[in-house]
């Protein structure tokens, strides 16, 4: 009872604060709300953290890595990396809410349900963010490559939103499923398949230093991408969430 | 137990085994696709490996191209049609939408199989490898993971209505999604150029018949299956309905 008063008093707060846009206030405060939970419970981050962490170690034990090939093959480990510790990391995104029956709590409040797909997909690209942004220059490190460069940014940022916005989608999918944990990655990592190709040339072409002009069509093309998952997700997740509250 | 199904008011007489196909859940008609598809493979046949002339330079073996493409085809059709199967459900909520959706994918990620497997058999004494990571082989293996992946979503929710709706919001978020993977794919490609190249193919005007009544062909053997398949769901489904009524009847 004392947890559920916690999450509903963001959202009332933010509606009487912005009366201008009531959708994205609301959104914002389901934001907000997420935040809060993994501040207190430092699941998302920590776990796929941890996880990136270690597949990194696994990739350099098991590959033998030296310099030359760390060239070629570093943009596609990284990603790899960050693909799996997503999933880790959204795997409980919705699987919590369920439990803990605050997803009904939420679909009670007149929100639109266009803005609590929105809301999530915002929460996990926060938390995955810094979970990349705290591997990032790990990485650059450990394997020694000059990854630091500030246009790794907006291809980081891009290829995790395009991550998320079919990850809170399928993340919803399964929840309600028998093998949850183990079917996301079956259904999501096949569909993210372009978001992954964009992320690793991109991040290839930051890492070969190439000008601006060469980078742009990637981050062109991974921003439509995120584009068209975002727009699918925005239209579908009613769908998802239909029934849940019973 | 079956007495009791015989004198249930509320249930009705229980139908012969015979008359389920025709329920209103079924595609109607599987006898006639059925005969279609009997009588339309040995003419394929015929075609592909008599009618068809010798490729010269690929020679025999090239004639499992009047298979393999109508079972591309026929995969990415079933595929097409859970797609607009499942947008229906979304809108309609009629079940049989579902059951058309459900039995399109699993015959969808048949024939997929099927043309996987045969392309790797053509491959290999054509190319020299039984795979090449191009475009349009990793997009057919897409295409089976993803199918894959919606059957096991399925069989992992328990309520029916549930299941039906996540399947067919992840039916159209894949079919959405095939275009996208070809296209990256492709563009990734200019960066990593394939060592064998697919195509050059010219298609004499006889072979390009041969091919046309494969495709004909295939297309009937899909919607037999898509018909019986799909008649079968009907019933299964019916008979789950059935045997819950019974079982609340014993309980009361």
């Amino acid at each position: 009872m004392k947890s559920l008063s916690v999450d509903i008093a963001p959202i009332s707060t933010a509606t009487t604060r912005r009366p201008r846009n009531a959708s994205l206030g609301k959104a914002w405060a389901l934001v907000l709300k997420d935040v809060r939970v993994e501040m207190r419970r430092r699941e998302a981050v920590a776990n796929s953290f941890v996880f990136a962490l270690i597949a990194l170690v696994i990739f350099n034990i098991a590959l033998d890595l030296e310099r030359q090939r760390l060239e070629a093959l570093g943009p596609g480990l990284l990603w790899v990396a960050f693909v799996f510790a997503g999933v880790l990391g959204l795997g409980r995104t919705f699987v919590g809410e369920k439990d803990r029956g605050s997803l009904g709590g939420i679909l009670v409040a007149p929100v639109d349900r266009g803005a609590v797909y929105a809301a999530r997909v915002v929460s996990s690209l926060l938390f995955l963010l810094v979970m990349e942004m705290a591997i990032l220059p790990l990485f650059a490190l450990l394997f020694n490559i000059p990854l630091l460069h500030p246009l790794i940014l907006p291809v980081v940022l891009l290829g995790t939103l395009g991550f998320c916005a079919v990850g809170t989608l399928f993340s919803a999918l399964v929840a309600s499923a028998r093998t949850r944990e183990a079917l996301l990655p079956v259904l999501l990592l096949p569909v993210v398949l372009p978001v992954v190709v964009g992320s690793v040339e991109a991040t290839a072409l930051v890492l070969q230093e190439k000008p601006v002009g060469e980078l742009l069509p990637w981050l062109g093309l991974l921003a439509a991408f995120d584009a068209i998952f975002l727009a699918v997700g925005v239209l579908l997740f009613e769908f998802v969430l239909e029934g849940s509250d019973a | 137990m079956r007495e009791y199904l015989g004198v249930s008011p509320r249930l009705g007489t229980p139908m012969a085994t015979h008359e389920f196909p025709r329920l209103r859940h079924g595609l109607g008609t599987p006898r006639t696709f059925a005969w279609a598809a009997l009588l339309a493979m040995p003419v394929a046949m015929y075609f592909a490996l008599a009618f068809a002339p010798r490729e010269a330079t690929m020679g025999n073996v090239q004639r499992i191209f009047y298979i393999h493409v109508p079972a591309a085809w026929v995969a990415f059709l079933a595929f097409f049609v859970t797609f607009v199967a499942s947008g229906v459900y979304l809108y309609r909520r009629q079940e049989r939408w579902d059951i058309l959706a459900v039995s399109s994918a699993e015959i969808g990620v048949l024939f997929t199989s099927l043309a996987l497997v045969l392309g790797s058999l053509w491959a290999k004494p054509v190319w020299g490898a039984w795979w090449t990571w191009d475009p349009r082989l990793i997009t057919t293996l897409f295409l089976w993971m993803v199918y894959v992946g919606y059957l096991m979503l399925r069989s992992a929710i328990e309520d029916p209505t549930q299941q039906a709706r996540f399947a067919a919001v992840f039916g159209i978020v894949a079919f959405v999604d095939v275009p996208i993977v070809y296209f990256s794919i492709r563009w990734w490609r200019t960066i990593h150029p394939v060592v064998f190249t697919g195509g050059g193919l010219n298609l004499d005007t006889r072979m390009l018949v041969a091919l046309l009544v494969g495709l004909a062909a295939m297309t009937f053997l899909y919607l037999a299956l898509l018909s019986l398949r799909s008649a079968i769901e009907a019933v299964q489904r019916r008979n789950a309905v059935l045997l819950q009524e019974l079982e609340e009847r014993e309980e009361a």
